[in-house]
């Protein structure tokens, strides 16, 4: 299995996700309306400059679009390919018409994005400048129409709906929380589009110029336009949020830790918020007095609220990659009994040792560990397995048994882990290599780096202790 | 060696090979049906992924010409401005054959996605880069000119190296996802490009990028709608037509070359008379193909004549069969490895069956599970943390059999909502999802053996 130790799997795919949202949001969906709009707005008032201020952020928009965001966004699915293969190949298959679909949304969504810059000196004269801002009309929905379709799939994982129980498409798209997220990317994404274009016009526009005046103030009054909509959203997935993530989590641990991640959350949403709203106001009544440096400001906050909102939404769906269908490190909910009585080992592809004996405790543990826990937990690294025993057990030689009866029984109380789906002397197994870890730190290759564990006849001898 | 000598080899080979099972979930359309969008869908994708290849190539090549004959250069130009539209295009087209492979090859693709992981994964930056610099290179031709020119060439250069990795990058996957008894001796990409034919694949590969994006150009710009006189006044129509019409062809005739060393340095395992059936006849057609295409550069014509479309056909049909000819070869190499993972993904769904009829019935899955509960049992929540006469994580039975001495409901309500008492320990988590029965079993076990511990055993 492919593994990247330190820097950790999620993060790989939080980079690249990561990447591709903060593209995505402010350059495309709230983008290609804004940008629309003031092709259309020049148009109306026969005024050139509100059409070669469009047209330059537009080249912007189309350089970054089509290469770091169209990449990112097939690197999301490298990615989520690569570390949860069993996750994705899943989701595929139900949701193969949905992801068809976006499929071709995002193909017109590409062709129009092109078209429209290309042909916008081409297609300046008469009619044809019509025919130009319906273009950019169209990009528009198509863009937010992508967006409507991947949520529903994000939403699917998440998704406390009935499709366990019926397995329709109707019942995985339309959880609780669909409409509210979608409502909150959208809004926000208008906003953070303004804060981008207002950035911009400082390099497009004239300094002084009364055509940045009105720039300035436009772009604000959209940004303010935008906000209201956006806290009313902001606040109703607030409130939808614990609710989903009481259907999944009731216990203490969580909840606190929770209730602090919650209370951050609309802190930051508080500040952000009033930050753009500051400053879209000051850029409204006085345009001149808001240098472009201090916008960074909100645009940051921002960009870390995006962020934020992703790390909720991929907390809630935990335990589960596939909401009551299969656990995040790709064991099905079906399986795990047959795997905590016969041993996850015994049913594995690729692991050196099939059983646990007392020769081979540590082998078998770093086999175990590769099936079990290497989907979201480093050694050393990231959301690492000695920095979680450590907090635990502190930093002397921690108890083995003590050990054993957690890696049983954590999921109860730490209800966003799985259950470890092991046989006893797996945990023991487990357990030891983990101890071992903790006595000699070594660094873990995914299959992409060493040998794929061969059978046990040619096994190579592996890091005994 | 004969063909059953061979075929045994194989089932060794593969009877060595862990065998993995397949996704619990039915395919959402037929098998044939995903085959073949596949199979079409990709090469939609390859033929774009050949104009972006193809023309970065050709525009760095004839730059480096212009470089003394300034007419070449302004062709490299217009040639640079195509790949925009056709390198995006290759993106987003390529998602589709990419969903229909993960569905349809799930196991073999996921599997040799893995093993070259660094490099699989590195596709996202370097086309990422290769972009960039490509409009870098495109909206810099004008401005970079006298002493930047250098640094313009390099530009181009670079992103067209980057667009020749890529492609190498895919091939290793799609050649080693046939290879499962090769699996085990993969240790990372570049040792994945021993797997195979990967390099002979590869030469196919880019010689048919030179060869479309020939054929395309031609037609380009000989089209009667190009504005020719003003874009590029130092060609005539009919030169540039000859031009590319003379890639197409050599390059197409080094292809009889490249094809049979494809072909030849297959492995064994999924060579049957049918990929025969399939590639023979597109050869056939390839060498009329030929012809066309040597009389058409004969044909001192200033426009594109109406045997254009014929060549663009004949071309297609060369390709279609090419591709089935690849679609055979995988489905025979895969064949038996594919049954495998059909008979082992049925003999662990039985398995799991079974195991739920037990469940079903009120047993456990297995002996483990099943018994009366107890105090001790229950315990096994609670030893993670709490040792009998030492701290773990938490203080020890002895001190908490101290404190709730005589008061095991003590135990159970503070195990239902339990606060932050002391600073040396993280907060201890609720125990409510045991229910009190539970809590009041594993309460008196925690007082009766605190307490045993307590008194000395003398």
């Amino acid at each position: 299995m492919f593994f990247l130790d330190y820097v950790g799997n999620r993060l790989l795919i939080a980079v690249i996700g990561g990447i591709h949202v903060f593209i995505n949001h402010p350059l495309a969906v709230g983008a290609y309306p804004l940008v629309a709009l003031m092709e259309y707005w020049g148009f109306r008032r026969k005024d050139a400059e509100w059409d070669t201020l469009a047209y330059r952020i537009t080249f912007v928009l189309f350089i970054i679009t089509t290469s770091v965001g169209a990449l990112t966004g097939v690197g999301i699915w490298l990615s989520t390919a690569l570390i949860a293969p069993f996750g994705i190949g899943s989701l595929l298959r139900v949701f193969f018409w949905a992801w068809f679909t976006e499929w071709l949304v995002f193909i017109s969504e590409v062709i129009l994005v092109v078209i429209y810059y290309l042909t916008w000196k081409r297609w300046s004269a008469g009619g044809w400048k019509k025919v130009h801002i319906g273009v950019g009309v169209l990009l528009s929905i198509c863009s937010l129409l992508t967006m409507v379709i991947i949520v529903a799939i994000l939403g699917f994982m998440m998704g406390s709906g009935s499709w366990p129980a019926d397995r329709s498409l109707f019942s995985a798209v339309f959880n609780p929380l669909y409409i509210p997220q979608l409502a909150f990317r959208t809004t926000y994404a208008m906003m953070l589009a303004g804060l981008c274009a207002w950035f911009l016009i400082f390099f497009f526009t004239q300094k002084r110029s009364e055509f940045r005046r009105r720039a300035v103030r436009c772009v604000s009054i959209w940004i303010l336009a935008w906000a209201a909509p956006f806290v009313g959203a902001a606040v109703w997935y607030w409130n939808k949020v614990p609710a989903v993530m009481q259907a999944n989590v009731d216990v203490g641990l969580l909840t606190q830790r929770f209730m602090n991640w919650h209370e951050t959350f609309a802190l930051i949403i508080a500040a952000a918020v009033a930050l753009i709203v500051i400053a879209a106001v000051i850029g409204a009544a006085r345009p001149r007095l808001v240098p472009g440096v201090v916008l960074l400001i909100p645009f940051v906050m921002g960009l870390w609220l995006l962020g934020h909102f992703e790390r909720v939404r991929e907390f809630v769906r935990k335990p589960y990659v596939i909401a009551d269908y299969m656990y995040s490190n790709g064991v099905r909910v079906a399986e795990l009994p047959v795997f905590q009585r016969d041993g996850v080992l015994t049913y594995a592809t690729y692991v050196s040792n099939r059983t646990v004996t007392s020769g081979n405790m540590v082998a078998a543990g770093r086999d175990v560990f590769m099936v079990t826990c290497s989907r979201c937990h480093t050694s050393y690294g990231v959301n690492g397995m000695m920095s979680k025993f450590t907090n635990l057990y502190g930093r002397e030689p921690w108890d083995a048994d003590a050990m054993v009866a957690f890696v049983h029984t954590m999921h109860t109380t730490r209800t966003f882990m799985p259950p470890f789906p092991g046989n006893d002397k797996e945990a023991e197994a487990l357990v030891a290599y983990l101890k071992h870890l903790q006595a000699s730190p070594e660094l873990i290759l995914g299959a992409q780096a060493d040998w794929l564990p061969k059978p046990q006849a040619q096994q190579k001898p592996s890091g005994g202790s | 060696m004969g063909p059953v000598a061979i075929n045994s080899l194989m089932c060794l080979a593969l009877a060595q090979t862990p065998v993995p099972r397949d996704i619990d979930l039915p395919l959402p359309i037929g098998d044939w049906q995903l085959k073949f969008l596949l199979v079409v869908l990709f090469l939609v994708h390859i033929l774009f992924v050949n104009l972006m290849v193809g023309g970065s190539i050709l525009a760095v090549v004839f730059e480096l010409v212009g470089l003394n004959r300034s007419k070449y250069d302004s062709l490299a130009k217009r040639i640079a401005e195509t790949i925009t539209v056709n390198k995006s295009l290759a993106v987003v087209l390529g998602v589709g054959p990419l969903l229909c492979i993960n569905l349809v090859y799930t196991i073999h693709f996921y599997s040799a996605n893995a093993l070259t992981g660094y490099a699989w994964i590195s596709i996202v930056p370097l086309v990422i880069v290769a972009f960039l610099l490509t409009y870098l290179h495109k909206y810099t031709w004008d401005k970079w000119r006298g002493p930047y020119k250098n640094l313009h060439v390099i530009v181009g250069g670079a992103a067209a190296f980057l667009f020749l990795c890529v492609p190498l990058i895919f091939l290793a996957n799609i050649n080693l996802m046939l290879f499962p008894a090769k699996w085990v001796e993969v240790e990372g990409f570049f040792s994945s490009l021993r797997v195979g034919n990967v390099f002979p694949r590869y030469f196919h590969f880019l010689a048919a990028s030179l060869a479309i994006t020939g054929l395309f150009l031609a037609g380009w710009f000989g089209r009667r709608s190009y504005p020719g006189g003003s874009h590029l006044a130092d060609f005539t129509g009919g030169e540039l037509r000859g031009l590319f019409y003379r890639v197409a062809f050599y390059v197409t005739l080094a292809q009889l070359v490249f094809g049979p060393l494809l072909l030849f340095t297959l492995p064994y395992e999924g060579v049957n008379g049918l990929l025969f059936a399939a590639i023979l006849p597109g050869v056939a057609v390839a060498l009329v193909l030929l012809y066309f295409l040597r009389r058409e550069i004969r044909a001192e014509r200033k426009r594109l004549g109406p045997a254009y479309l014929g060549i663009c056909l004949l071309f297609t049909l060369t390709v279609v069969a090419m591709a089935t000819g690849r679609h055979v070869y995988r489905e025979s190499s895969l064949a038996k490895h594919k049954t495998m993972i059909e008979d082992e993904t049925a003999r662990f769904r039985s398995i799991e069956f079974a195991a739920h009829m037990r469940i079903d019935a009120g047993y456990g899955a297995g002996e483990m599970l099943g018994g009366a509960l107890t105090g001790e049992k229950v315990f096994r929540n609670c030893a993670a943390c709490h040792a009998v006469n030492r701290v773990l994580a938490a203080p020890s039975l002895v001190e908490v059999s101290s404190i709730y001495r005589d008061n095991p409901e003590g135990i159970v309500n503070w195990a239902k909502a339990p606060g932050k008492k002391r600073p040396e320990f993280a907060p201890m988590p609720s125990f409510a999802h045991l229910g009190d029965d539970q809590l009041r079993l594993v309460a008196e076990y925690i007082l009766k053996t605190g307490e045993t511990a307590r008194i000395p055993p003398d």
